[in-house]
């Protein structure tokens, strides 16, 4: 699946997007928080405060514990400041 | 049997670097149409300064597609709450200096009321929960801008009990 950062998220990660293949094993949005915040320094140090991170899943809003079987696209990125 | 009058409401929602002409906007919105009797018009200007610190400037990133599409429900909702006669949106996006225009909402309606409280909703959560987000610079160094609580709390208040 293609993920995507925004904002510090995308700083602190290093990258703007990429494509992840996460186990089976990883089934909401904040098990793959987790797995991701394994797998290196950066995606820790972004992932730090898991409840400041807000998720869309295919362009909608989705709250932690929403499955991620099935999307094409989710992206990471910090409490919106538009407007 | 009276039926009641067709009202069509045209949805403009542009995101963009190029700055926006209020004006032009209106006329766009309103054209030659006779059944629109208010229109209300925000914008939101980039200040000098936020709460303590000076901003030298502002850069506003936002998530291609996801922004558009947020956008559009927000927009879609406020349609069906009030009896709206065409809205328009625009957001900019890029580097801004202080007294730049950065959004601009337009809604128009037979009455001042509808116009008024659709624009105060449709900011309300274009500030909340659109994607784009803030970066500041300023003599002490750039950092991204926090979300507020009162924004958060603001559109709290159009939640239908």
């Amino acid at each position: 699946m293609k993920v995507k950062y925004f904002a510090w998220v995308r700083e602190r990660v290093g990258k703007a997007e990429e494509t992840i293949e996460p186990p089976p094993s990883v089934r909401t949005v904040e098990e793959l928080i987790a797995w991701l915040s394994g797998q290196s320094e950066a995606y820790a140090y972004a992932f730090e405060k898991p409840k400041v991170i807000r998720t869309a899943i295919d362009h909608a809003h989705v709250k932690a514990d929403a499955a991620i079987a099935g999307a094409r696209e989710i992206a990471f990125f910090p409490p919106m400041t538009g407007g | 049997m009276a039926s009641s009058p067709v009202t069509t409401c045209p949805v403009a929602i542009r995101i963009q670097e190029d700055d926006f002409d209020i004006a032009r906007e209106i006329e766009v919105l309103t054209g030659s149409r006779t059944d629109i009797g208010a229109v209300v018009s925000f914008s939101g200007i980039c200040r000098a300064d936020d709460d303590s610190s000076k901003i030298a400037a502002l850069t506003l990133e936002h998530y291609p597609g996801m922004a558009e599409e947020e956008i559009k429900r927000h927009v879609d909702e406020a349609v069906s709450r009030w009896p709206l006669n065409g809205v328009t949106v625009i957001h900019r996006v890029g580097r801004f200096m202080p007294g730049q225009n950065i959004v601009l909402v337009l809604t128009a309606s037979q009455h001042r009321r509808a116009a008024f409280e659709a624009a105060e909703f449709l900011m309300d959560y274009l500030k909340t929960s659109a994607p784009f987000w803030k970066k500041e610079e300023s003599a002490t160094g750039t950092g991204w801008v926090e979300a507020q609580a009162r924004d958060d709390e603001a559109a709290a208040r159009w939640t239908k009990s």
